[in-house]
């Protein structure tokens, strides 16, 4: 059976398990309708001309996790940001794992979206935000939302912030053959509020994984959002990450992507700007090798004057790896005054390696600022012999100019641990060892 | 030390160098000199062994071992130095950290351990005091957004780090007002010992009022046309260089 038929059919089963009066129901109702309608993307839609999901159409994935996959915090210690006190939200197989987490209600909720669903006290932010600003046609995501159950949930009232970052894992055990999962997850913040998150995917053998993640963010007057998916994951695990922004006047929210790993990752990041002067930054690092694929997708929606966004790039694309940049600007009529930056710059380490980069502005206001640029090329051998003549091999030298070249996406991260992690990564991706935490 | 002899080069077919021969002893300081496109830049990137130049003919011998196969880091290892015209910028890797990388890769070639933190601490102290370098320069991305002079600064700054047998200085005088041009000539002086050479490239005698050279030489047109003490660069500087010109061309 392929998969769409499995997932149209699992969803009766899956109405067992749920709550059928609660209102959130009849959204998942609408799109499961939705997806039976439209199905799995083909590369004939000029959205995923890139990118195709026929090999994991024919995978014979598991779609509900079971419950009993216990893991030992020692043997996924690593892939936690542990060097800083942290909440955190781990899921094994899909299911919450309450031994690796740790929540808080302490001001602010950091928690699950199975209890956000369920307790009554979570009702009115469920009707005012879910599903409000994720997209009610695009198939992946109404495929998400039918199946939606389970994800981090966080709410940070007016003027709070959590007393520390929160890293939202997703662990997947390898116990079945083959796993898909869905996490939904929804993040609001309240006017002049604030909060840091970390995400990571991570499979832990070599079982397929096939993750169909849908993210809310809504930040409201004066928010600030800082947000880092960190992927990296193994060579057999496959990632659609759809993450819909809705910003209101005065906010800030920052998405970092580093891409380093996964058989294939599609990053669909949507941003809408609701209000006036409102800063949009998206930020990725993407060091591709094998026969990985990365499709970063994003979307920035100027509804309103005097806003700005931030886009900037870079790709490292080695061995028969494969990536694309698709970057999305539309302004609005009334949105005058718009700043709207875009940058995505790639080097290609290996003649196999291929990248397609596409800017798409539809402007429809006459005083903006839009700029936009890509590149694709190869190291500058003159920097290279420079680096070389100070007694640096060539592999390291390679290695230090390509990090030179991502730097100032890095720049802007701000848990400088995290910073530390990522350039540790980097390092790793590369293969060097320079001597001293980049 | 260095002995050059009939080297030819050239880049993308197009002759450069057309027979140079140049011998450096421990402890002289040579200046090359000639007008620009006469090959000057070139000698300097093929003696480092930069791979864009093709080497045609003859040899490089540095401490008699010839290093026409050696890579640009092994000549490094070797105590070749090049200050670079153009130095390149790095964003992202400080200058302190760049100089631990380059001295620990040479290290590490010669069979040593990575030189411990507090030696590499003093080491850079003292070599900042000398170009007077401020410490927060050092944390500064290399190269990124530095001035010419601090680049210029920077480049000698990275010589008395890595102390090479060798050290040649392409154009270090470009772009370099008075003060710095002191201090950058003041420190290549204090680097300056009976074991070691420099070979200074420069278009101007400037430089050479302070770094004082034993030898002259005229590059013109990829050869060495002229040979002399110190005071053949004040004579080009008086006359120019279109009498070399005119007497390659009678």
């Amino acid at each position: 059976m392929e998969l769409k038929d499995k997932l149209i059919s699992s969803f009766l089963a899956f109405e067992n398990q749920v709550d059928l009066d609660h209102p959130v129901h009849e959204v998942r109702s609408e799109a499961i309708k939705n997806f039976e309608a439209k199905g799995f993307p083909s590369k004939k839609e000029e959205a995923w001309k890139y990118t195709s999901l026929k090999s994991i159409e024919k995978v014979d994935f598991s779609i509900f996790p079971k419950e009993t996959n216990a893991l030992e915090y020692k043997d996924v210690k690593k892939f936690f940001l542990h060097e800083i006190d942290t909440y955190k939200i781990v899921f094994v197989d899909g299911v919450y794992s309450s031994y690796l987490s740790e929540t808080t209600h302490d001001g602010v909720d950091v928690c699950l979206m199975s209890a956000a669903f369920s307790k009554p006290m979570y009702k009115e932010v469920i009707e005012k935000y879910f599903n409000k600003v994720a997209s009610k046609d695009e198939s992946l995501t109404t495929l998400n939302t039918a199946f939606s159950r389970e994800g981090a949930y966080i709410y940070i009232p007016k003027s709070k912030a959590p007393r520390k970052p929160i890293q939202i894992l997703h662990l997947a055990t390898g116990n079945e053959a083959a796993l898909m999962l869905q996490p939904r997850n929804l993040i609001v913040v309240e006017e002049n509020a604030e909060v840091q998150i970390i995400e990571r995917h991570q499979s832990l053998t070599t079982n397929e994984v096939f993750t169909n993640a849908v993210t809310e963010i809504f930040a409201a007057k004066d928010a600030r959002v800082d947000y880092y998916k960190v992927q990296n994951d193994a060579p057999t695990a496959s990632l659609v990450d759809n993450t819909y922004i809705d910003q209101k006047t005065n906010s800030q929210v920052r998405v970092h992507t580093f891409s380093f790993g996964g058989k294939l990752t599609r990053n669909n990041l949507n941003y809408y700007q609701n209000g006036e002067h409102i800063d949009s930054t998206l930020k990725g690092v993407t060091i591709l090798g094998e026969k990985q694929h990365v499709d970063h997708y994003t979307l920035v929606h100027h509804a309103q004057p005097n806003c700005e966004s931030h886009q900037d790039y870079k790709g490292i694309y080695g061995d028969s790896s494969t990536g694309v940049f698709n970057g999305k600007i539309i302004v609005d009529k009334i949105a005058q005054k718009t700043n709207a930056f875009q940058q995505n710059n790639n080097i290609l380490i290996s003649d196999k390696a291929t990248v397609n980069t596409k800017p798409q502005l539809e402007i429809f206001a006459d005083d903006v600022k839009c700029s936009h640029g890509c590149t694709i090329g190869q190291l500058d051998e003159d920097a290279l012999f420079y680096l070389q003549s100070r007694g640096i091999p060539k592999k390291e030298a390679r290695a230090l100019m390509m990090y030179a070249f991502a730097n100032n996406v890095l720049e802007s991260v701000r848990i400088p641990e995290l910073k530390v992690r990522i350039n540790k990564l980097i390092a790793s991706k590369l293969g060097v060892n320079l001597g001293f935490d980049l | 030390m260095l002995t050059i002899k009939d080297l030819h080069a050239s880049v993308e077919d197009k002759a450069i160098l057309k027979g140079i021969n140049l011998d450096v002893k421990p402890g002289e300081v040579h200046a090359i000199m000639g007008p620009n496109g006469s090959g000057k830049s070139t000698l300097a990137s093929v003696i480092a062994g930069n791979e864009n130049f093709e080497v045609e003919k003859g040899s490089i011998v540095l401490d008699g071992e010839d290093l026409e196969d050696a890579s640009p880091e092994e000549r490094a290892h070797k105590g070749v130095f090049l200050s670079f015209q153009y130095p390149v910028e790095i964003p992202g890797v400080s200058v302190t950290n760049f100089m631990k990388t380059a001295i620990n890769e040479s290290r590490k070639a010669r069979g040593l351990e990575d030189m411990p933190a507090n030696e590499m601490l003093k080491l850079i102290r003292e070599k900042s005091e000398l170009l007077e370098i401020d410490r927060k320069f050092l944390s500064r991305s290399l190269n990124e957004g530095f001035s010419g002079g601090e680049k210029k600064r920077n480049e000698i700054f990275q010589m008395a780090m890595l102390e090479p047998k060798l050290a040649i200085l392409d154009e270090t005088d470009s772009g370099l007002d008075i003060d710095a041009l002191r201090i950058v000539a003041n420190g290549v002086n204090k680097l300056k010992s009976k074991d070691n050479a420099i070979v200074v490239i420069t278009h101007y005698q400037r430089l050479l009022d302070y770094i004082v050279p034993d030898y002259v030489h005229v590059l013109y047109n990829g050869k060495i046309v002229k040979s002399g003490g110190k005071e053949l660069a004040m004579e080009l500087e008086e006359k120019g260089y279109d009498w070399i010109k005119q007497e390659e061309t009678v």
